[in-house]
């Protein structure tokens, strides 16, 4: 083990850890902040709030994003809403409740320190977006409204429409703009990172390449923030972007940062199923619909009927039937395998028998159709378009699918990675989530680490470095530019036969199947054997039309799925050595009678974290040792 | 079914662009519009030419990437829908179809349907936010906000920023656009300390960018995506005409001591 694991956890009773950090932490006073500049990638709900909110304290930022506008970030397709500890509906939330479902939801394998902070500090991110003007949906008295989700039994989230995302997004994008226009963020749009730049032990730049005239670019500063997002693309079908990428997060990991828990992924049970060979990408029906929407399929294998001439006692609405407490709403993971199992039954619904039904009947003839086009007519819409089916008449087919990755940069309590002044934030850090998300809990960090973490956490450290003293003559500076452009040519000298897709569609395939809902030993094995093989094909075989002094986007596709493809095989590679079943990662090896999930507190009660040790060499593994003091480990159960 | 394909390619900002002629036997009803067309550039790539640029990210309507003409009109045929979202079931076969970039000034081609829409950017950077800095804000609770007008911001902040509405414009305005921001905001009551400056700053940025003036021709709000209403812009004149009325420069005398 050669990493530094310290998570540098305050000491003292948890409700304390974050003040007494605060407290302790050093300050930069207001007329040298200007002195320092910070780059921050990724202009999501976390980066976006981290660069404006250093803009604000005074700190000279340079903003990078790969989108056309920071607004364009993927944050924005975030449905459901975000959870604050509010509990504005007098139905017994606290913050430490918050902290506990949010540690239970993630199956107890994140950092209990991490989680307490985020339930502290989400009442803060209400009010600061109220604020700002987001539109949350309102009570008649002009009070704001809440909903339930998933793996909660208080309704604790808060929403505008279907739509939370978008607005959250456009609250911080518009406080980004105010400090582009008052001159302390400076933002560079469709720019693609492509390295990051260590100097002495320290991270002190980026490479961009921008993506309209090619040109490949050193920008240093005294601190570097990525906030680039999930790596859930690696499975070529996913309800990311088309554009979200891990090469960020994966060329830091290269440059020495640690990447804890790659196998935790989750796979979101409401998607729409896929529909043909052409499928470019799943999209996501919100969690929020499982408040009104029934799930079922049928009793009997092979029940070809229409759902509408099955009766009532031809149907399984197996949640409730096997979670009568959470039904409809037990966390993703447990909905997801449950839909797997009855799909692999004989008794799923659609083409092929990859659904199940999500039905609003029920809910339509209790509240009437209005209610339900108020809350989620938007989605309807989507539904209706994708599928060509009116989901107010006929139930809705959905199926589970790549959604949110909880592992990734190893950070500690200041968000900082194993590389001294690389601080990661959102989903592209590994702290909050464990081994399972809850719903409305991703916005909620992104915003919390930007808002309410960075500008405290990376203040202490800027006040501890000596800013500027570099500039891209540097020999680091020079050897990243060069090593960028050389990986850019290499990609366009192998003129094959296949296209990225092609490519990436075959490593899709190979993760679902063997890394994706159930994961066992001789699959993973056989993954770790194919995914070389791959990797081998694309660099060997792989079609880049174009050059790269222009805008290319079939270029931009093949340099992310180059750190795909390497990034697969370590994904792999976790879910193998970690034997147990917790939250998003199940091994079929690892189950109770019931077919739930079965840790292994003893041998896997850690974070696994892990080191580069050179191209084609095995990455070491570390762990860091997780402490449960203020929540009781025990098995989860939703029943 | 078969499809044709007239798209517009054009190398780079400043190369003559072209209407080249494409043919695809088989298309699938299920396929979204641009599913078609990673179909088609994946068939041009193997052939060894170059693929059809066209932004897109999210693929679901939100992000307000995509966008480019199909005969003529935004987002294609169907009303309220991004061309993500736009399904080859309302198309029939032996179809032809022409696709050209949004066309507007302040929108220059970047290549084939790719264009740079950072003017809209410019013109939220001008006032479209409410300066509250993190930290300084209020319980949530503390400021009842009718639901009504809740439920009118909502509907003005769901603008995508895609640019569909300038595109549609004959006098290529980007005035739904800015003024739906200003509704937004200026239907909250977080957004009336500004309110003047706001409107002021914003129109004078729509101006400078090179958008047109609205002449209440209407095609804007009949080809946005998302539904956005043109009584917005009728708010934003009022706010502008008010605020042109009313608006000082601010007061510097004497300093802050």
């Amino acid at each position: 083990m050669s990493l530094n694991l310290d998570a540098r956890i305050p000491s003292g009773p948890i409700e304390q850890k974050w003040d007494k950090a605060k407290f302790e932490m050093k300050l930069v006073n207001p007329s040298n902040k200007r002195k320092y500049s910070v780059i921050v990638v990724g202009t999501g709900l976390a980066g976006g709030a981290a660069a404006a909110s250093l803009g604000e304290l005074g700190y000279r930022v340079k903003a990078f994003c790969f989108q056309d506008s920071p607004r364009r970030a993927h944050s924005i397709a975030a449905q459901g809403g975000i959870n604050a500890a509010k509990n504005y509906q007098n139905d017994g939330d606290s913050v430490f409740r918050l902290f506990y479902d949010t540690v239970k939801g993630g199956d107890f394998r994140a950092r209990e320190a991490n989680v307490y902070r985020l339930a502290q500090v989400s009442v803060d991110i209400v009010d600061q977006c109220v604020a700002q003007g987001v539109p949350f949906a309102r009570e008649y008295g002009g009070v704001l409204a809440n909903r339930s989700f998933g793996g909660a039994q208080v309704s604790r989230t808060f929403y505008a429409r279907g739509q939370t995302g978008q607005q959250l997004l456009l609250g911080c994008y518009q406080a980004l703009e105010r400090q582009i226009d008052a001159g302390t963020v400076e933002m560079f749009y469709r720019h693609d990172m492509l390295d990051v730049i260590v100097i002495d032990g320290a991270a002190r730049g980026i490479v961009t390449r921008d993506m309209v005239t090619g040109e490949i670019d050193v920008h240093v500063a005294d601190a570097v923030v990525l906030a680039t997002g999930g790596y859930g693309n690696t499975f070529y079908l996913s309800t990311n972007a088309k554009g979200s990428n891990a090469t960020a997060i994966w060329r830091a990991y290269k440059k020495g940062a640690g990447f804890a828990n790659p196998c935790y992924t989750q796979i979101h049970p409401t998607c729409i199923p896929v529909s043909g060979d052409y499928q470019s990408k799943l999209t996501l029906m919100s969690e929020s619909l499982r408040n009104d929407g029934r799930i079922w399929v049928p009793k009997q294998a092979g029940d070809n009927r229409k759902p509408g001439d099955i009766p009532e006692s031809d149907r399984d609405y197996y949640l409730e039937r096997m979670y009568p407490a959470f039904g409809n709403l037990c966390p993703r993971d447990i909905a997801s395998r449950a839909a797997k199992r009855v799909c692999d039954e004989g008794r799923g619904v659609g083409p092929g028998g990859k659904g199940v039904y999500l039905d609003f009947a029920e809910s339509i003839g209790r509240l009437g159709r209005n209610k339900i086009a108020e809350r989620y007519g938007n989605l309807f819409e989507i539904y209706e378009r994708i599928t060509g089916e009116d989901p107010y008449t006929v139930p809705m087919r959905i199926y589970p699918a790549v959604h949110y990755t909880m592992g990734g940069l190893w950070v500690d309590y200041h968000l900082q990675s194993t590389i001294p002044g690389l601080f990661v934030l959102g989903e592209a850090n590994f702290s909050d989530h464990g081994a399972n998300r809850l719903g409305a809990s991703a916005l909620m960090q992104g915003l919390a680490d930007g808002y309410f973490v960075i500008p405290y956490t990376l203040g202490h450290y800027l006040a501890q470095v000596k800013p500027g003293g570099l500039d891209d003559s540097h020999a680091e500076c020079i050897a990243a530019k060069a090593g960028a452009e050389q990986r850019i040519q290499t990609l366009l000298n192998v003129k094959g036969k296949k296209t990225v897709d092609d490519i990436h569609k075959e490593l899709g395939k190979v993760m679902w199947e063997y890394c994706g809902m159930g994961r066992n030993a001789q699959g993973l094995e056989k993954a770790l054997s194919l995914i070389p093989g791959i990797r081998e094909e694309f660099w060997k075989n792989v079609n880049v039309p174009g050059s790269g002094e222009e805008l290319n986007q079939s270029l931009e596709r093949a340099g992310r799925l180059a750190d795909f493809l390497e990034l697969g095989e370590l994904i792999c590679r976790d879910a193998l050595v970690r034997e147990e079943s917790c939250g998003g990662h199940f091994r079929e090896e690892h189950q109770t009678e019931e077919g739930e999930a079965m840790r292994d507190d003893e041998k896997f009660c850690h974070a696994a974290v892990w080191e580069y040790q050179g191209q084609d060499k095995t990455p070491a593994r570390n762990v860091e040792p997780l402490a449960f003091e203020n929540v009781h480990l025990a098995q989860r159960s939703y029943k | 079914m078969r499809i044709v394909l007239h798209i517009w390619r054009q190398k780079s900002r400043t190369a003559q662009g072209q209407m080249v002629r494409y043919e695809l036997p088989s298309v699938s009803e299920h396929m979204s519009f641009l599913e078609m067309l990673d179909v088609l550039n994946e068939d041009l790539t193997r052939k060894g030419e170059d693929p059809v640029t066209f932004e897109h990210d999210c693929r679901e309507g939100i992000c307000g990437c995509c966008g480019f003409m199909i005969n003529g009109v935004p987002h294609g045929p169907q009303r309220g829908t991004t061309v993500c979202q736009l399904h080859m079931r309302h198309f029939h076969d032996g179809d032809e179809l022409w696709l050209e970039p949004f066309r507007a000034a302040a929108f220059p081609v970047i290549k084939d349907l790719m264009v740079d829409r950072s003017s809209l950017d410019r013109i939220i950077a001008a006032g479209g936010y409410v300066s509250v800095g993190t930290g300084s804000a209020p319980d949530g609770n503390a400021l009842p906000i009718i639901k009504k007008c809740s439920d009118m911001a909502m509907d003005a902040a769901s603008c995508i920023g895609c640019g569909a509405c300038v595109a549609s414009c004959p006098n290529a305005s980007a005035s739904l656009f800015t003024s739906a921001k200003i509704s937004h905001l200026a239907l909250l009551p977080q957004g009336q300390a500004e309110r003047e400056r706001r409107a002021i700053r914003m129109v004078a940025q729509m101006l400078e960018e090179g958008f047109g003036y609205c002449t209440n021709a209407g095609e804007c709000e009949a080809v946005c995506p998302k539904g956005i209403k043109l009584e917005n812009i009728a708010r934003m004149n009022r706010d502008f005409l008010k605020a042109a009325i009313l608006y000082r420069e601010e007061s510097a005398a004497g300093g802050a001591g």
